[in-house]
């Protein structure tokens, strides 16, 4: 119960401006169509570097679960999903808002959102404390198999291709070497003097999910995208509850289904949500009415992809294995303040740990009573034509990935890893693995380093990584990951495109 | 060659791309000196050349499934903007100096995106007055509140 100690903290003028800041703006970003809440949190970053790390944190955080939620807006009054997590709320929420329910979709949507949020953080709470204390036992070896583990799923679970995934993991894991080797300060693969201190991670992650954005931005060329804004009318608040009573059981099917497909990581909202809807309608006696503007679907769907986000952090807080590609991104905000997760992060930096995790709390209650108010505002705001997003976007990724070292180094590499990335996603390679292979490159390498120096002493290089339970245990993991993602692109194309449900 | 189509030959180029690049990085992964230096890079590079040259392989085959490349529409509605951020990038921030540099290249690229008329002068009017409230945020934001120092070599 050490959360409650830190409570206070989530109050301060400064720590509370922020998260009222992160959650209202989240909202207006998440209900942007084109700006995905991996996207807004990198664009993020070079804001949180004159705060403390708590301070930071919170920003980051609210603008994860409100983009998330807000998400939603766009989705059910422009059929347009605000992000990927989004996609199953377009089926019935776009319905509604047709028959003239917006109003009263959208209320459901963020009442969904707060209840699988909240249950989503509290399972953060109550579980990371005990998978911190179990990393205790973690040696090199086991580490390095870990952050492999982190590299693999996400490339076979989140992409497409498993070969491209993990392709995509390997020139991740490659970038992460560039620069001066810290045990023998060899130079390793500089090819350009902007490249002497290594790859900035932060640049990094701007360039891989802002950039290529901005370049399908451009590859639509000029046309306007037709959308039209759905009036919301007045709609009464206590209605809203009363349907969230009527239908608890796709509230407990989202918000189940959402805390268990966060945990694992790799598996994003998008999955989260679809896989609710899905298990929401086998289970409803009115499962013709899905798809038409039923309430129990939007519920299911959005209770869902909200349960996710604090799960997906237990991963990251804990082992260092982000659980999705936010979370990996809340990682570079971590590292940029000297913060590794992990037992470091909660014997060492518990005010950081905890006023962060609480606050993800509040943020839930706050954009869920922001977003019931400002959802119309937000839609009418998120109509930003798309040459307008894309030079907006554009010099924000500049401007943000020079701020980082006051480096022109960085601008070049964030446009060089952009560029590259959109044509790389052109071909089905995905930024997620690629993003993880950078960022665990080096607790990768440090482990395996320091676990062959520990070898030579003792056994040898492979009884060492070989051998032994946690090891072997790790390895099933990741040759399980690989032959399920290989079964799975074999047997079926899993996922349902973003065209597929939007027509 | 005739009946290969174009996403085709755009894998075939993509994926040979990469593979250069895999087999670059494990060459000089098993050459350069010192060695224990590249003992983590030598390990990424087997498995990145191995994944990289199947899907090369694939490629060849037309046995790729996923991605479907750039079409010539989309190459041609891309290039003007990629190559206004190219310049904007590599050498106006330098060389302009970043708050005139993101100026122009965002007025340019707004024009060049704006479904609007560009014979209307009111959308001409529009596109400076976007122009100009991004550019006081931010400076607003860089300058002032972060007190960000960029390059700055004319009119600012």
């Amino acid at each position: 119960m050490e959360f409650i100690y830190y409570f206070g903290d989530v109050f301060t003028p400064i720590n509370f401006g922020l998260l009222l800041l992160g959650t209202i703006g989240g909202l207006i970003l998440g209900a942007t169509p084109g700006l995905s809440p991996t996207m807004a949190v990198a664009l993020l970053i070079p804001f949180t570097f004159q705060l403390e790390a708590a301070q930071g944190l919170i920003l980051l955080g609210a603008a994860y679960t409100s983009t998330v939620a807000g998400g939603a807006v766009s989705a059910i009054l422009l059929k347009i999903p605000g992000a990927p997590a989004n996609i199953a709320t377009t089926l019935d929420g776009h319905a509604m808002a047709q028959k003239g329910e917006g109003a009263k979709a959208l209320q459901l949507s963020f009442l969904s959102s707060a209840v699988g949020g909240v249950f989503g953080v509290l399972l953060l709470i109550f579980l990371t404390p005990v998978l911190a204390k179990w990393a205790l036992a973690f040696g090199p070896s086991h580490l390095f198999w870990l952050a492999i583990l982190g590299v693999t799923v996400i490339g076979t679970l989140d992409s497409k291709s498993v070969v491209k995934g993990l392709l995509s993991g390997c020139i991740g894991l490659w970038l992460a070497t560039i620069g001066f080797d810290d045990i023998m300060g060899a130079q390793r693969f500089i090819f350009h003097p902007s490249l002497g201190g290594g790859i900035n991670i932060i640049a990094a992650l701007i360039g891989l999910f802002a950039i290529p954005q901005v370049i399908t931005m451009f590859a639509r060329g000029r046309r306007d995208d037709g959308a039209e804004v759905i009036e919301v009318q007045k709609h009464p608040i206590r209605g809203a509850f009363a349907e969230m009573m009527r239908n608890k059981r796709a509230v407990g099917i989202g918000t189940a289904v959402g805390s268990i497909i966060g945990l694992i990581p790799g598996v994003g909202g998008q999955i989260a949500g679809l896989v609710a809807y899905d298990q929401s309608k086998k289970f409803s006696p009115d499962r013709d009415k899905f798809g038409t503007g039923h309430p129990e679907g939007l519920i299911a769907a959005e209770s869902a992809n909200n349960a996710m986000v604090g799960p997906s952090l237990v991963p990251l807080l804990t082992l260092s294995i982000p659980g999705s590609p936010t979370a990996a991104v809340l990682l570079g905000g971590l590292l940029i303040h000297g913060i590794f997760p992990g037992t470091d992060l909660f014997d060492n930096h518990p005010d950081v740990a905890w006023t962060f995790i609480n606050s993800m709390l509040i943020g839930q209650i706050l954009m869920c009573i922001f977003g019931l108010y400002v959802a119309g505002l937000a839609a009418k705001v998120a109509r930003v034509p798309q040459s307008v997003m894309a030079a907006i976007v554009l010099g924000l990724a500049v401007f943000g990935s020079y701020s980082v070292q006051s480096s022109m180094g960085d601008v070049y590499v964030m446009a060089s890893l952009g560029v590259m990335m959109y044509f790389l996603e052109r071909f089905g390679f995905s930024a997620a693995p690629l993003v993880l292979g950078l960022i665990l490159g080096p607790i990768a390498e440090s482990n395996f380093i320091q676990g062959s120096m520990i070898a030579s002493a003792t056994d040898g290089l492979a009884p060492y990584f070989l051998s032994g339970t946690l090891n072997i245990f790790l390895i099933a993991v990741v040759v399980a990951s690989v032959l399920y993602s290989a079964y799975m692109e074999l047997r079926t194309r899993r996922y349902t495109s973003m065209e597929e449900i939007i027509g | 060659m005739s009946d290969i189509s174009l996403p085709r030959i755009q894998h075939i180029v993509g994926s040979g791309l990469v593979a250069c690049v895999g087999a670059w990085v494990t060459y000089v992964s098993y050459t350069q000196q010192p060695s224990e230096a590249f003992l983590f890079p030598r390990l990424i590079a087997t498995v990145f050349f191995v994944l990289a040259l199947w899907t090369f392989i694939k490629a060849c085959l037309g046995w790729t499934k996923v991605g479907n490349g750039v079409s010539v529409t989309q190459l041609s509605n891309l290039a003007p903007g990629l190559l206004v951020a190219l310049v904007y990038i590599f050498w106006a921030a330098k060389g302009l100096g970043f708050y005139t540099a993101t100026t122009i290249a965002f007025f340019i690229l707004l024009s060049l995106y704006d479904p609007a008329p560009h014979t209307a002068l009111k959308s001409w009017l529009k596109r400076i007055f976007i122009t100009a409230c991004f550019m006081v945020v931010m400076y607003g934001l860089f300058a002032l509140l972060l007190k960000v120092y960029t390059p700055r070599e004319i009119f600012f």
